[in-house]
C-alpha cells in the first residue's frame, strides 16, 4: 500500500522536527545544569580571589588570566600561520601532490585526539626546548591543536570567493597580492573569523593538552614563561579529585559563560562590519 | 546618432589587431588563425553560436586566458602597434588599459564608492581629493551620480542589477582605459535594463574603443559599427555591420544572421 505523499512529507517533518528538539534540548539541558548548580556560587569575590587550600575557597582569577594567556596566546599564533597557509594552498599554488598532501595532514592533525599533542607539547617544547611546564609551552602547544581548524575552514572561506572578483581584480591591472589582501581575503573574511572564534572556543575549553605543557600551578603567572592552570583544567582538577563540587560547578559557569560571550560578540562584530561591508 | 557617426575614423585607422592567433586550452584548439582589426572609438561586435571562441578571443585582448592552467597561444596582438604578447609586457599597465565587463554584474562586495576606487587604488591613488573626483566623473560617465551620489557609502550589492553593471563600467572608468571589453554585457539583465546599458555603450565609444561579444544579433545590429562572425574558433569575416547583416560575402554568415542555426 502506497503511503500518500502528504502523509510522508508530514511525518518526515515531525521526525526531523523532534531530532532538532532533542539535539538542542540535550544542549540546553546541560547548560541549564551546569549553571543552575554553579551561578548561585558565582560572585564577584570568586572572579577576583586566589584560591585557597587548593581551591577548596577563594576565587579563580590566577586560572582567569591563565586561560586568557593560553588562549590569546594560541590563537595569535596559530591565526597568521593558518590563514597564510590556506592562502598560499588557494591562490598561489596549482593543485597538486604537495597541495593533496597538505590537506591530508591538516586533517589528520585535526582527528588526533588533544592528549597526544599534549604528550608531544610535553616532550618538544617542555623537555627538548627547555621550556618548562609554562604558559607558553602550552600556547604552542594549543596553537598546532587549532591549526588545522583554522587552515581548512579558511580554505573554504577562500575557495567560495567568485571567481568573478578575481577576474576583475586581475581585469583592472592588480597584482596577485594586492587580489588576495584587496578582494579575496576581505570578501572571506566573514569565513575566516568563524574558524578563528571556533578556535578561540576550542583553545579555551583545551584540558588534556595544557595540562601536559601549562601544568597546574595555582599562583598568578607572572610571566608566559611560568605554569599556569586553566579554568578547564582548574574545573577537572577541582572535581577529579573531590575538592570541592561547588567551585567545580561555578567554575564551569565562568568557562560557559565566557565561551558564549566571546561567540556572541564575535558574531556582532562581523554582522557590524562586514555584513556592511 | 549621425553626428557621433560623422566622427567615426577613417576604415584605415587601427587600434587593436590581432595577428594569426591561435589558442589551445589543453589539446583543445579554441582559436585558429584568427586575424582581425579594431577600429579606436568604434563598437565592434564579436558574434557566433556558443563555444564559438568569441569569449576566448576577448580574453586575449587583455591577456587574462593566461591564468587558466593548460592555455596555449601563438601569434601577436597589437595594442597600437606594439604586440601584447612580447616578453617584457607590463601586464597590469596593459589591463589598465583593456578593461573588461563581465556576463554577470560582479560589483566587489565594498561599498559604492570602494568599488569605484578599487583600481586607483591599486594603482597608487591616495590623494583624497583626486579619490573623491574620481568617484564623481566615473559614476557620470555611466549615468549613476545623481542616483547614488547620496548613498556612495551603500554596499554595491543592494543595487538593482542593471545599475550594478553600469558601476561595474564605472569602476573600469575610474582607471582610465582606452578599450573596453564587454562580454554578454546584457544577458544577466531584463530588456528595459538593457537597452538602457546599449544607450550608455553608445555614449561611452565616442572615448573608448569597445569591443562587445554578444550572442543576441539583434543587439550587435543595435550598436556596433563593425562586426566579426566567428565559428568554431575561426573568424568567419569581419566588415561593417550592416555589411555583416545584409550583404555578408560568406554563406555561413548569412545562414548564421538569417537564423538558420546558432
Amino acid at each position: 500500500m502506497r503511503i500518500a505523499p502528504s502523509i510522508t512529507q508530514r511525518i518526515a517533518v515531525s521526525i526531523m522536527w523532534t531530532l532538532a528538539a532533542v539535539a538542542m534540548g540535550v544542549l540546553a539541558f546541560i547548560i541549564t545544569y551546569i549553571l543552575w548548580h554553579g551561578l548561585p556560587h558565582l560572585s564577584w569575590a570568586f572572579l577576583t580571589e586566589s584560591p585557597k587550600s587548593m581551591g577548596r575557597e577563594g576565587g579563580v582569577f590566577p586560572m582567569i588570566v591563565g586561560t586568557l594567556w593560553v588562549t590569546m596566546l594560541a590563537v595569535v599564533i596559530a591565526a597568521p600561520v593558518g590563514v597564510a597557509t590556506a592562502i598560499y594552498l588557494t591562490e598561489y599554488t596549482h593543485e597538486g601532490k604537495m597541495t593533496a598532501a597538505i590537506r591530508f595532514g591538516a586533517d589528520c592533525l585535526a582527528g588526533i585526539p588533544s592528549i597526544i599533542f599534549g604528550l608531544f607539547g610535553f616532550v618538544f617544547f617542555v623537555i627538548t626546548l627547555g621550556m618548562g611546564l609554562s604558559v607558553i609551552s602550552g600556547a604552542l602547544t594549543v596553537a598546532l591543536m587549532v591549526l588545522p581548524t583554522i587552515i581548512r575552514t579558511s580554505e573554504e572561506a577562500i575557495r567560495a570567493v567568485p571567481r568573478a572578483y578575481r577576474d576583475v581584480a586581475y581585469g583592472l591591472g592588480s597584482t596577485r597580492w594586492q587580489m588576495v589582501t584587496r578582494v579575496v581575503v576581505r570578501s572571506a573574511l566573514p569565513g575566516i573569523a568563524t574558524g578563528v572564534v571556533l578556535s578561540v572556543g576550542r583553545s579555551i575549553s583545551e584540558t588534556a593538552a595544557v595540562m601536559l605543557t601549562a601544568g597546574s600551578a595555582l599562583g598568578l603567572p607572572q610571566s608566559i614563561f611560568q605554569s599556569s592552570r586553566t579554568l578547564s583544567l582548574h574545573f577537572y582538577i577541582l572535581s577529579r579529585e573531590g575538592i570541592s563540587m561547588t567551585n567545580a560547578y561555578a567554575t564551569a559557569s565562568v568557562l560557559i559563560i565566557a565561551i558564549m560571550a566571546i561567540n556572541l560578540s564575535a558574531y556582532w562584530l562581523m554582522r557590524r562590519f562586514v555584513g556592511k561591508a | 546618432m549621425t553626428a557621433i557617426q560623422k566622427t567615426r575614423p577613417a576604415r584605415a585607422e587601427v587600434k587593436i589587431r590581432s595577428e594569426k592567433l591561435n589558442l589551445w586550452y589543453g589539446s583543445f584548439q579554441a582559436l585558429k588563425d584568427v586575424s582581425i582589426s579594431i577600429r579606436p572609438r568604434c563598437i565592434t561586435a564579436i558574434i557566433g553560436p556558443s563555444g564559438c571562441g568569441k569569449s576566448t578571443l576577448l580574453r586575449c585582448f587583455n591577456r587574462l586566458n593566461e591564468r587558466i592552467g593548460g592555455v596555449r597561444i601563438e601569434g601577436e596582438i597589437h595594442l597600437d602597434g606594439r604586440n601584447i604578447y612580447e616578453s617584457g609586457m607590463d601586464l597590469m599597465q596593459l589591463r589598465k588599459r583593456v578593461g573588461m565587463v563581465f556576463q554577470r554584474p560582479n560589483p566587489f562586495p565594498l561599498s559604492v564608492s570602494d568599488n569605484v576606487l578599487y583600481g586607483p587604488r591599486v594603482h597608487g591613488i591616495t590623494d583624497r581629493a583626486l579619490l573623491e573626483q574620481l568617484v564623481e566623473s566615473s559614476l557620470k560617465a555611466t549615468d549613476l551620480w545623481e542616483g547614488l551620489k547620496d548613498q556612495l557609502h551603500r554596499s554595491a550589492l543592494e543595487l538593482p542589477a542593471e545599475q550594478q553593471q553600469r558601476l561595474c563600467v564605472s569602476r573600469l572608468v575610474a582607471v582610465e582605459p582606452e578599450v573596453l571589453l564587454m562580454d554578454e554585457p546584457c544577458s544577466a539583465l531584463d530588456p528595459i535594463a538593457t537597452e538602457r546599458i546599449e544607450e550608455l555603450m553608445q555614449e561611452l565609444a565616442s572615448r573608448y574603443t569597445i569591443i562587445i561579444v554578444t550572442h543576441n544579433m539583434q543587439q550587435a545590429a543595435r550598436v556596433s559599427q563593425d562586426a566579426g562572425f566567428m565559428l568554431l574558433g575561426q573568424l568567419v569575416e569581419a566588415g561593417p555591420t550592416p555589411t555583416i547583416f545584409t550583404n555578408p560575402s560568406d554563406q555561413r554568415t548569412e545562414d548564421y544572421v538569417t537564423g538558420r542555426y546558432g
